[in-house]
C-alpha cells in the first residue's frame, strides 16, 4: 500500500506522475499494492497496519501525516514509513523529531529527479523550485539540480563545455562540480557535448507572453501535466473526456506541435485529405490487395484518423475560446508592450479588462499588468488600485510577492537617464522597491528590457511582413513579433563559444555568467548535442524555439527543466491570497 | 479506502524485508538470529559495503580504518588544517554516487548526539526499517571510538558530509565562532537543506537576540530562516525577527531623513521590512472566517506601517467589508421577508461578504440601483467612497442593468445633456465595447442597434451591424456611402420578402440618390 502526496497546491502534477510511473512498472502489483491514495489533510481510513507515504519533502505535508493519523491517541498501533522524493530534508525530519515520533515513523528517500517527457525534454517535476528559489530565496533545490546534472553527466558525459547565466545556475554548476569531484570518473564516449544553464529570472518576459505555437496553446488552455492532457467533451465531441499523452509518439501532434497556430488548420485539413485518399484506395481492390490493405495499412490509418480528429477538435475548441477572450486584442497589446509603442492604448485595454473582471482570474490580467518593459509609476499605481478593486484587496500580498521575485517593476521616469542615474532615480521614485539585494538588482534589470531588446534585436521591425509559413527566425513563435530572450542567449553563446563580446548584454542581465571548458576531448556528433537546463521552469514555446534553432544551426537540443511553466502557472505560484 | 485483505500481512512478510518481521518470536536467541539475517540482507542492499566485512580497510596512511591510531592521526590532521581538501579517505561513504542514495542521516544523532546503542535499539524496535543500513557499518565500531569519529569534523567537513547526507553531530560546535563558521560554510556550499539544518541547530542553541543580530549581515541565511519559519507557521518568531531588523527607535514617519547614499539604501531595505511586517500581519485576516471578527481585525490593521499606497488599499478593504456586513444583513432579511421583488425574481446566488470591490459594486447596481445616495448600498455612494473611475463604474453598471434587461436604465447611463438642453449619447467606453457587453447579456436586436448606430467608424459599424443582424443600420450606412454594389450584395443575404429587402428595393429605385458605383 502506498500513499502519495501533493505538496501544497492541488494542481501540482505529482500524483499523475506517480500513477504514470506505477502503471509502467510491474512492481506495485507484485507487492500487492493495489491502489494509490492521495495524502490529504484527513485520517487515512484503512485496515492495514502498515502505511507508506510517498511525499515531497515539505514540512506542511509531514504535519498532515502526523496530525491526521494520531493513531497512538486512538490506541491503535500502525507502522508508518515516509519516503521523501526527490530528497529528504533535515527540516522535515526535525519536524518528526520535535513531535516525538522520529523512529516510530521511519523515513527514506527516493532520489527520483528526471522524468523524460519526450525524446528531447526531461522534466524534474519540481514546480516549487521557482517559488522556493526566486521568491523565498531558499536554496534547497540547488543540490538537487546539481545531482540531476551529475546523473546526466555520469550517463552521457563527460561534457566538453558548460555555459550559464544567473545566480542559481552558477550555484547548480558548483554543486555539480563538487559532486563530480566526490565521485569517480569513468572514461566513456561522450554523448552530450555542451551544457547551457539558465535561470528563469534572467528572462521573465518570454514565459509571460501568451503562447501561439500549438503545443504552447494546448498547455495554456488545457494544461498539460506530466506530458498528459485531458481533453474535455467539447474537444472529443462526445460526453466523455479523453486523457492522452502528448509527445513525439503521436505522429500528428509531432508535426504540428512547433507550428504557429495559424498554420495548424491548413496542415490538419491537408492531412485529412490525404487520409481520405488513403481510405479511398480500397475501392477497386481485389481480395488479395484488400487483405494486404487491412493487415498493413488499416490499423495505422485508423490510428491516424483518431489522432487527427482529436487535434482538429482541440484546435476548434482553442479557436472558440480565443475568440471569446478578445485574443486578437490581447496579442496586440502584448506586442505593443514588447515594442514599447502605444503604451497608452495598452494600458487602457488593461483597465477595461480589469474592470470587467474578465479572464480566468488573475493570471491573464496580471500577465499584462507585469508589462515586462516596466511601467511608469503613475500608471502602475493606478492599475494596481483598479486591480485590487476588481479582484480583491487580498492581492496586496500578490503584488508584494511579484515585487520580490523581480517580476514587477515601475519604470523610472525618463529613459535617457544614465545607468547610475536611473538606479538612484529608481530608489527615489520607487518606494516599493524591496530588498536591496537580489530583488533589487533584478528590479534594475527588469526595466532594462528595452535596452536588451535593442542590443539583441529581439523585436523585429514591425513594418516588414512576416511569413509565418516560412519562419526565418525564432520570432515566428510569437507571430514574428518577438524573439525569445532566453533562446537568443543560447544561440549567441553557442555561436561565440562563450560570452565574449556580450559584455553589455550580461551587464544588463545582471551578470553571473560563466563559460567553462570541462573536457576538451569530445569529438564527433556529441559536440552538436547541447543540453539546455532551465532552472525555474521553461515554456513549450521555448522548447519549440530551440527545436527550430537546432534545425537551423545543426544542433540537437535536449531540454532539462525543473518544470514546464507558462504565464498562469508562473503567476499562480506567486499569488499571495492563499493562506 | 484500502481493501482489507487477509493476505495483506502475508504480502509484507513475503517482501524482502521479511527478515525484519518477528512479531511473534520474542526469545533472545531468535532475535539475535534475525538481527544477523538483517545485517546480511543489508549487505546485499549496499553492495559497496560488502568488502568491508571481508577485507580490512586501509586508510591512506596504511593503518586499518577504524583502529584507534588511525582515527587519532586523522583527527590531528583535520585539526591542523581545516580549509584544505578533505584529507579523509572515503570511509563510510565508499565510492561513487550510488552509496549516497543508500546512506542517510539521522537527525536525532545530529542534534541529540544519540549514541550508537540507541541506534541499535532502533534497529530492534522498528525491524522493518531499511534505514538501518545506514547504521550498519558503524555497528562494528566500539562506542567510544564512534564518538571521536563523528564529532571531530571541521566545520567545512561537517558541511560536506551533511551535503552528502551522512551522519554528523553538530553538538560540538559550541562557541559562537564555531557556529557561525559552520553557517558560513553551509552558505558557501549553496545547499539550502544544509543551511536550514544548521539554522535549526543555531535557533535551538542561541538566544534569539544573538541569532538575529548575526543573521543581519548574512542575507542568504536570513532568507532561509524566514522561509523555514514561514513553513513551520512560526508567525510569532517571524514577526519578532522582522521587528528586530528594524533600526532601533525607528518610527514610521522619519523616512525622509535618510535620503542619501548608503543610508538611503539602508532605509529602503528597512522600509521593505516594515512593509513585510505589516503585510504579514495583514495576511492573518485570511485565516479568520467570521466576518465580524475579520472586520475588527482589519480595523486594527489600519495602524500598521504599510506604505502610504498600500495603507489606502487596506483602508478600502476595511471599509468595504464593513459595508458588506451591513448590506448582507439587510439583504438577507429582505430576501427572507419575500417582499422585495428583485430578490424574488433573481435570488442571490452567494453572499456578498468578502467579495472584491467591483463585484460589490455590481451587486449593488443589480439590487440597489435606485436607492438614494445616503445609503451604504447605493452604487453612487460606493463609487464616491472608493473613488472608482468613471470607466470602471460605467462598465459595471452597464453589465448589471443589462443583465436585468433594464434597458431604460442602460439608456440613461449614456444620456448627457448639454447646456442647451439637448440630449446626446456619450460613453467613456467605445460603443463597440458597449455593444459587446450588451450582446453578452443577450440584449435584443432593437436595443443593440441603438448602440451600433453610434459607432463612428463606418467600416466598423457595418461589420458590427452585420454580426448582430441590425439590417437597418447596414442598409443606411451603405446608403450614406452611396455604395450600390454593396447594397445589392447585401440584399442577397436577406430573407425574401422581408421588410429590409423591400427597403433596399426602394432605395435602389430612388432616383434622387447619386450612387458612386
Amino acid at each position: 500500500m502506498a500513499h502519495s502526496a501533493r505538496t501544497d497546491c492541488p494542481e501540482l502534477p505529482d500524483f499523475s506522475l506517480l500513477k504514470r510511473l506505477a502503471q509502467r512498472s510491474a512492481h506495485l502489483p507484485q507487492h500487492e499494492v493495489d491502489k494509490l491514495y492521495k495524502v490529504e489533510h484527513k485520517p487515512v481510513v484503512s485496515t492495514s497496519d502498515q502505511l507508506c507515504f510517498l511525499i515531497r519533502p515539505r514540512i506542511q505535508t509531514v504535519k498532515w501525516i502526523y496530525v491526521a493519523n494520531a493513531d497512538k491517541a486512538a490506541g491503535r498501533f500502525r507502522r508508518y514509513k515516509i519516503i521523501f522524493t526527490p530528497r529528504k530534508f533535515y527540516a522535515c525530519e526535525a519536524m518528526l523529531e520535535e513531535q516525538g515520533i522520529f523512529g516510530e515513523v521511519t523515513t527514506d528517500e527516493w532520489s527520483f529527479c528526471l522524468l523524460p517527457l519526450d525524446d528531447d525534454v526531461i522534466s524534474m517535476e519540481l514546480p516549487e523550485f521557482f517559488r522556493d528559489n526566486f521568491l523565498a530565496g531558499d536554496q534547497r533545490w540547488v543540490r538537487t539540480a546539481g545531482s540531476a546534472l551529475h546523473l546526466l553527466h555520469s550517463l552521457y558525459g563527460p561534457f566538453s563545455k558548460l555555459y550559464g547565466i544567473g545566480r542559481c545556475s552558477k550555484m547548480a554548476y558548483e554543486s555539480w562540480r563538487e559532486q563530480v569531484e566526490e565521485g569517480e570518473q569513468t572514461a566513456r564516449r561522450a554523448e552530450i557535448g555542451k551544457v547551457f544553464l539558465i535561470d528563469r529570472d534572467v528572462d521573465f518576459v518570454t514565459p509571460l507572453c501568451s503562447q501561439v505555437v500549438y503545443e504552447g496553446l494546448v498547455d495554456d488552455i488545457f494544461r498539460i501535466k506530466c506530458g498528459c492532457v485531458e481533453f474535455g467533451p467539447d474537444v472529443t465531441s462526445s460526453d466523455k473526456s479523453l486523457k492522452v499523452m502528448l509527445n513525439s509518439q503521436d505522429k500528428v501532434f509531432n508535426e504540428i506541435r512547433n507550428e504557429h497556430f495559424s498554420n495548424v488548420f491548413g496542415f490538419l485539413s491537408q492531412k485529412a485529405r490525404n487520409l481520405q485518399g488513403a481510405y479511398d484506395k480500397r475501392r477497386g481492390m481485389d481480395i488479395k490487395q484488400m487483405k494486404a490493405f487491412v493487415s498493413e495499412e488499416l490499423k495505422g490509418l485508423k490510428q491516424e484518423h483518431r489522432l487527427l480528429s482529436m487535434h482538429i477538435g482541440a484546435s476548434e475548441s482553442i479557436m472558440k475560446k480565443k475568440t471569446k477572450q478578445d485574443f486578437q486584442e490581447l496579442l496586440k497589446t502584448e506586442h505593443s508592450l514588447l515594442e514599447g509603442f502605444e503604451i497608452r492604448e495598452s494600458i487602457s485595454f488593461l483597465e477595461e479588462h480589469i474592470s470587467r473582471q474578465v479572464s480566468r482570474l488573475s493570471g491573464r490580467i496580471n500577465n499584462r499588468l507585469l508589462s515586462p518593459t516596466g511601467l511608469l509609476p503613475k500608471d502602475y499605481r493606478s492599475l494596481k488600485a483598479q486591480y485590487l478593486q476588481s479582484y480583491g484587496a487580498d492581492h496586496l500580498l500578490t503584488f508584494s510577492n511579484l515585487r520580490q521575485a523581480g517580476l514587477l517593476a515601475e519604470q523610472p521616469a525618463g529613459e535617457a537617464l544614465s545607468a547610475m542615474e536611473s538606479k538612484v532615480g529608481k530608489l527615489v521614485n520607487d518606494k516599493t522597491a524591496g530588498k536591496l539585494t537580489d530583488a533589487f538588482s533584478s528590479l534594475a534589470r527588469k526595466s532594462n528590457f528595452r535596452a536588451l531588446s535593442r542590443k539583441l534585436n529581439l523585436v523585429p521591425k514591425s513594418d516588414e511582413e512576416y511569413d509565418l509559413r516560412v519562419p526565418r527566425d525564432m520570432a515566428y513563435i510569437f507571430s514574428g513579433a518577438y524573439v525569445l530572450l532566453s533562446c537568443k542567449l543560447v544561440e549567441q553563446v553557442l555561436e561565440r563559444d562563450g560570452w565574449t563580446g556580450m559584455d553589455e548584454v550580461t551587464r544588463l542581465l545582471n551578470g553571473h555568467e560563466f563559460a567553462v571548458t570541462a573536457d576538451a576531448r569530445t569529438q564527433g556528433d556529441a559536440r552538436r548535442v547541447v543540453l539546455v537546463m532551465f532552472l525555474g521552469g521553461c515554456t513549450f514555446s521555448e522548447i519549440s524555439a530551440l527545436r527550430f534553432l537546432g534545425r537551423e544551426k545543426g544542433y540537437k537540443f535536449i531540454v532539462v527543466t525543473t518544470a514546464i511553466t507558462n504565464s498562469s502557472r508562473l503567476i499562480e505560484s506567486l499569488l499571495g491570497n492563499q493562506i | 479506502m484500502m481493501k482489507s485483505k487477509a493476505d495483506e500481512e502475508d504480502y509484507w512478510n513475503s517482501s524482502k524485508f521479511k527478515a525484519f518481521t518477528f512479531d511473534d518470536e520474542d526469545d533472545e536467541f531468535s532475535r539475535l538470529k534475525e538481527s544477523k539475517r538483517a545485517v546480511n540482507s543489508i549487505r546485499y542492499l549496499v553492495e559497496e559495503d560488502d568488502d568491508e566485512e571481508e577485507v580490512e580497510k586501509v586508510s591512506w596512511s596504511g593503518e586499518p580504518v577504524g583502529s584507534i591510531s588511525w582515527s587519532v592521526s586523522e583527527t590531528a590532521a583535520s585539526n591542523q588544517k581545516a580549509d584544505r581538501e578533505p584529507a579523509f579517505p572515503k570511509v563510510s561513504a565508499d565510492s561513487g554516487p550510488m552509496s549516497r542514495s543508500h546512506s542517510g542521516y539521522s537527525l536525532s544523532s545530529l542534534f541529540k548526539g544519540k549514541t550508537k546503542g540507541g541506534n541499535f535499539q532502533s534497529l530492534a524496535d522498528s525491524p522493518s526499517d531499511p534505514s538501518v543500513r545506514l547504521y550498519a557499518p558503524e555497528l562494528r565500531k566500539p562506542k567510544s571510538e564512534y564518538k571521536d569519529y563523528v564529532s571531530d569534523w571541521s566545520p567545512e567537513e561537517t558541511v560536506q558530509r551533511m551535503q552528502q547526507g551522512k551522519v554528523v553531530s553538530l553538538e560540538k560546535f559550541r562557541s559562537l565562532q564555531d557556529k557561525l563558521l559552520l553557517l558560513d560554510y553551509a552558505v558557501n556550499a549553496h545547499d539550502g537543506n544544509v543551511i536550514t539544518a544548521v539554522l535549526i541547530y543555531l535557533k535551538r542553541t542561541l538566544s534569539k537576540e544573538v541569532l538575529f543580530r548575526e543573521l543581519e549581515s548574512r542575507q542568504t541565511a536570513l532568507r532561509h530562516l524566514i522561509h523555514y519559519l514561514t513553513e513551520t507557521r512560526d508567525q510569532r518568531l517571524l514577526l519578532e525577527l522582522l521587528r528586530s531588523l528594524l533600526p532601533p527607535g525607528h518610527t514610521w514617519c522619519c523616512v525622509s531623513f535618510y535620503l542619501m547614499g548608503f543610508i538611503l539604501l539602508f532605509l529602503l531595505r528597512a522600509l521593505g521590512r516594515m512593509e513585510d511586517v505589516a503585510l504579514l500581519q495583514y495576511k492573518e485576516h485570511l485565516s479568520i472566517a467570521d466576518e465580524n471578527r475579520r472586520r475588527d481585525f482589519l480595523k486594527n490593521c489600519l495602524s500598521l506601517p504599510f506604505s502610504p499606497e498600500d495603507s489606502a488599499h487596506v483602508q478600502d478593504h476595511y471599509t468595504l467589508l464593513e459595508r458588506q456586513v451591513i448590506i448582507e444583513t439587510t439583504d438577507r432579511q429582505a430576501e427572507r421577508g419575500g417582499k422585495v421583488e428583485v430578490f424574488q425574481k433573481f435570488p442571490r446566488k452567494a453572499s456578498i461578504l468578502n467579495m472584491p470591490m467591483i463585484t460589490t459594486l455590481y451587486y449593488c447596481c443589480f439590487y440597489h440601483y435606485t436607492e438614494s445616495e445616503g445609503t451604504f448600498s447605493c452604487p453612487l455612494n460606493i463609487r464616491q467612497t472608493f473613488k472608482i473611475s468613471e470607466k470602471q463604474y460605467f462598465v459595471t453598471a452597464l453589465a448589471a442593468r443589462a443583465k436585468l434587461k433594464a434597458w431604460s436604465d442602460v439608456d440613461a447611463l449614456f444620456t448627457s445633456r448639454n447646456w442647451l438642453g439637448f440630449t446626446r449619447k456619450k460613453s467613456p467606453l467605445s460603443f463597440q465595447r458597449v455593444v459587446d457587453i450588451l450582446q453578452k447579456n443577450s440584449a435584443p436586436t432593437q436595443v443593440l442597434q441603438n448602440y451600433v448606430a453610434l459607432v463612428d467608424d463606418a467600416e466598423l459599424r457595418i461589420s458590427l451591424a452585420q454580426k448582430h443582424k441590425c439590417h437597418d443600420i447596414v442598409i443606411n450606412t451603405y446608403r450614406d456611402l452611396k455604395d450600390r454594389q454593396q447594397l445589392l450584395g447585401y440584399q442577397v443575404k436577406l430573407k425574401r420578402g422581408s421588410a429590409e429587402e423591400r427597403k433596399i428595393d426602394e432605395l435602389l429605385n430612388n432616383p434622387q440618390i447619386r450612387w458612386k458605383n
